[in-house]
């Protein structure tokens, strides 16, 4: 079990959404991003603390990745304004955010299949003077830090076991693996702050132990983590603080250990299930399913046994969120 | 009945003009190839090099360095032109916008309210004068070992000059694509976004590439004219898609790929010319001289077609960078 950042190290006052932090790293502000008639996002106030590892979860299409978007600059908002290092970054382009220290990650994998996987690592790296034009004519120039980079990605391939693969192209590693490179690629630049969009998504069980404690690494390192999962145990497990959305707004924030028996986070995610029978155990079992939560699963099952309805085995929890779930070759061009 | 017309066909491997075919492919490997960017209309940036060199150099006498820059110039104010409205949208946007700005190139220079400058629908005659000029050669004409293949000094000249270029143009886009600026290029290719996120300007990149591809372009089209008049319909979409066949045939992500298939389009049409003729002359097709021409490129077509099926990559190209999949 990693060491947990105290809440009280997080914040001091009466924990509610939008809550103040000690030492924020990024504050939103009235962001909010409409589709036509849909509001995506309407985050009223949130604030992401410096050093620790926060989870933002919620049901399939509360507006995360959306969030997630425009908070890097891969989409502009309706309204709305945020900070990150106490710097604005409305209308920041994407590559200006990443390389003032906010790096992301995709839900969907983009790692750049015809490329090796080596290739990949040096891309992610910053101040290759070779990427100018007229400098990259003349190899001597570049050439040394070029070095430099390359050690920088071996080191990483290795942390990530991924070194043996370093000349294979990236097309044929498996969906997890990919993963792992997109991580360790946006790893290159040596981030402030890392945006992971659904890091578990697709990944082999096998791999979720090691991934875990890569994110808990990168803590350890000092940065600062935000994560999207599905994975109730993953963000029991690692995140230090859990910020829910559902319908585009932040419904309920707090260390994971409150957060889960949180009425309107119930709430957020029973509403999710309209077209579910909640007047039936089956329905609500459904719901628990979804949740993850142990407290309302618990609470369904004991109904169900009593009832007699047969409780499916909830031994390995991979992500219900099939929807949205990568598989093994989804990037198929 | 003679054996000439394979000589012909040999003589193709020097030919100013699968030179200039060859370049302007090289410029479009460096879009599509390279980069991922759909340019459908290459032929317009041909034709803005061969018309600011004409016109500058014919109508305006300018030295032959000034023609030189001003159709660098020209491709490179077309290209941000077309690039700077569409880059950041949609791929397609690009396409469609470069189909169309070739076509209003070569019907723009046409009109009569121009034709003072653009010499209308007869083009411009003798954009070659200064070229000439400065040609080192001794006055003569030089054979290849006793070969039929005999050219004047001028036809020696724009050979030496158009494959010249070729070969810098090749050296260029090895120097670049071995580098992290290709590494930046072949990524936006791959996925434009995963690369905005590791903090690359992709936009100025997609402009850079689009604007260097654009100037081979350019100096295609002057290599295309000096041996010959400038004529505005020798730009049409045709000609684009030409040259998106030889690049198709050598490789579509390669150095050498264009230089390649420039010569096989180039000396496929001319030995089918000649085996058609040969065919007619002795009676055996039942074909009149002037279906030949059509024919010609229905072989070509029917070879892409086997390429695609047997050697998808092209003869250059790795199965990585395949682009029918
Ligand atoms: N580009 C888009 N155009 C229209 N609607 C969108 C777009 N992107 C997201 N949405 C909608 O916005 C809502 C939030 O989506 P998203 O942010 O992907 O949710 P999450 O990541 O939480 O599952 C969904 O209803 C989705 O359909
Ligand atoms: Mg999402």
């Amino acid at each position: 079990m990693p060491e947990k950042t105290l809440v009280s190290d997080i914040t001091d006052d009466v924990i509610v959404p939008g809550v103040k932090k000690k030492d924020p790293i990024v504050v939103a502000h009235a962001v909010s991003r409409r589709f036509g008639g849909l509001t995506a996002v309407d985050v009223a106030h949130l604030e992401i603390p410096r050093g620790s590892i926060t989870a933002l979860i919620g049901p399939n299409g509360a507006g995360k990745t959306t969030f997630f978007n425009l908070l890097t600059g891969f989409d502009k908002p309706n309204t709305g304004n945020w900070t990150f290092k106490g710097k604005s970054l409305a209308g920041v382009p994407a590559f200006k955010v990443s390389r003032m220290g906010m790096v992301r990650t995709f839900q969907l994998t983009k790692a750049l299949s015809g490329m090796t996987v080596l290739e990949n690592m040096r891309l992610g790296a910053t101040k290759q003077g070779g990427e100018n034009i007229f400098v990259s004519l003349f190899k001597p120039l570049w050439k040394a830090k070029e070095d430099e980079i390359t050690e920088r990605a071996m080191q990483l391939l290795a942390k990530f076991k991924l070194d043996t693969k370093k000349d294979d192209y990236a097309s044929s590693l498996s969906g997890g693996q990919k993963k792992l490179l997109e991580m360790a690629r946006a790893l290159m630049s040596s981030p402030e702050l890392v945006m992971l969009d659904e890091p578990m998504a697709g990944v082999n069980p096998a791999l979720t132990q090691s991934l875990l404690g890569h994110i808990v690494n990168l803590k350890d390192e000092g940065m600062t983590v935000l994560f999207v999962e599905h994975d109730m145990h993953m963000v029991n497990t690692i995140a230090d603080w859990v910020v829910v959305m559902a319908e585009g707004k932040v419904v309920a924030e707090g260390p994971p250990s409150t957060v889960m028996s949180d009425p309107a986070v119930i709430d957020a995610y029973l509403g999710a299930h309209h077209a579910t029978d909640l007047g039936t155990i089956e329905g609500q079992l459904e719901v628990a399913e979804d949740m993850e939560s142990d407290l309302v699963r618990s609470e369904v099952e004991h109904d169900a046994e009593a009832a007699g309805i047969a409780v499916p085995s909830h031994e390995p929890s991979p992500s219900t969120d099939a929807a949205s779930t990568p598989v093994d070759g989804e990037e198929k061009k | 009945m003679n054996g000439n017309f394979i000589w012909l066909a040999i003589g193709q491997i020097f030919d100013p003009t699968v030179a200039a075919y060859a370049l302007a492919t090289i410029g479009l490997v460096i879009h599509f190839g390279f980069t991922g960017l759909l340019n459908f209309g290459q032929a317009g940036f041909m034709a803005v090099g061969g018309y600011c060199f004409a016109i500058t150099s014919v109508i305006y006498d300018w030295p032959l360095w000034g023609s030189f820059l001003a159709a660098i110039a020209g491709a490179t104010v077309f290209a941000l032109i077309l690039g700077i409205p569409t880059l950041r949208l949609r791929a397609d946007y690009l396409s469609i916008v470069t189909i169309a700005a070739a076509e209003i190139i070569r019907l723009s220079v046409k009109t009569p309210e121009f034709s003072e400058v653009t010499g209308g629908s007869e083009g411009i005659n003798g954009a070659a004068k200064a070229f000439n000029a400065i040609n080192p050669l001794p006055e003569g004409r030089f054979g290849i070992m006793g070969t039929p293949l005999v050219y004047n000094q001028d036809q020696w000249w724009i050979r030496i000059v158009g494959w010249g270029l070729v070969a810098l143009a090749c050296l260029l886009v090895f120097l670049l694509m071995r580098s992290p600026w290709g590494r930046v290029i072949m990524g936006i290719r791959e996925d434009e976004d995963a690369v905005r996120s590791l903090g690359k300007n992709v936009f100025s990149y997609k402009i850079q590439a689009l604007i260097l591809g654009g100037v081979l372009g350019g100096l295609a089209g002057v290599v295309f004219i000096l041996p010959r008049s400038l004529q505005p319909d020798n730009y049409g979409t045709q000609l684009t898609f030409f040259l998106y066949t030889i690049m198709l045939l050598g490789g579509a992500a390669t150095v050498f790929g264009p230089v390649v298939g420039s010569i096989i389009f180039w000396v496929t049409l001319s030995l089918t010319d000649g085996l058609l003729s040969l065919g007619i002359e002795a009676g055996v097709l039942p074909l009149t001289t002037t279906q030949t021409g059509p024919i010609r490129f229905i072989i070509v077509g029917v070879a892409l077609m086997l390429l695609v099926i047997f050697r998808p990559q092209g003869i250059f190209g790795k199965k990585k960078d395949l682009h029918f999949a």
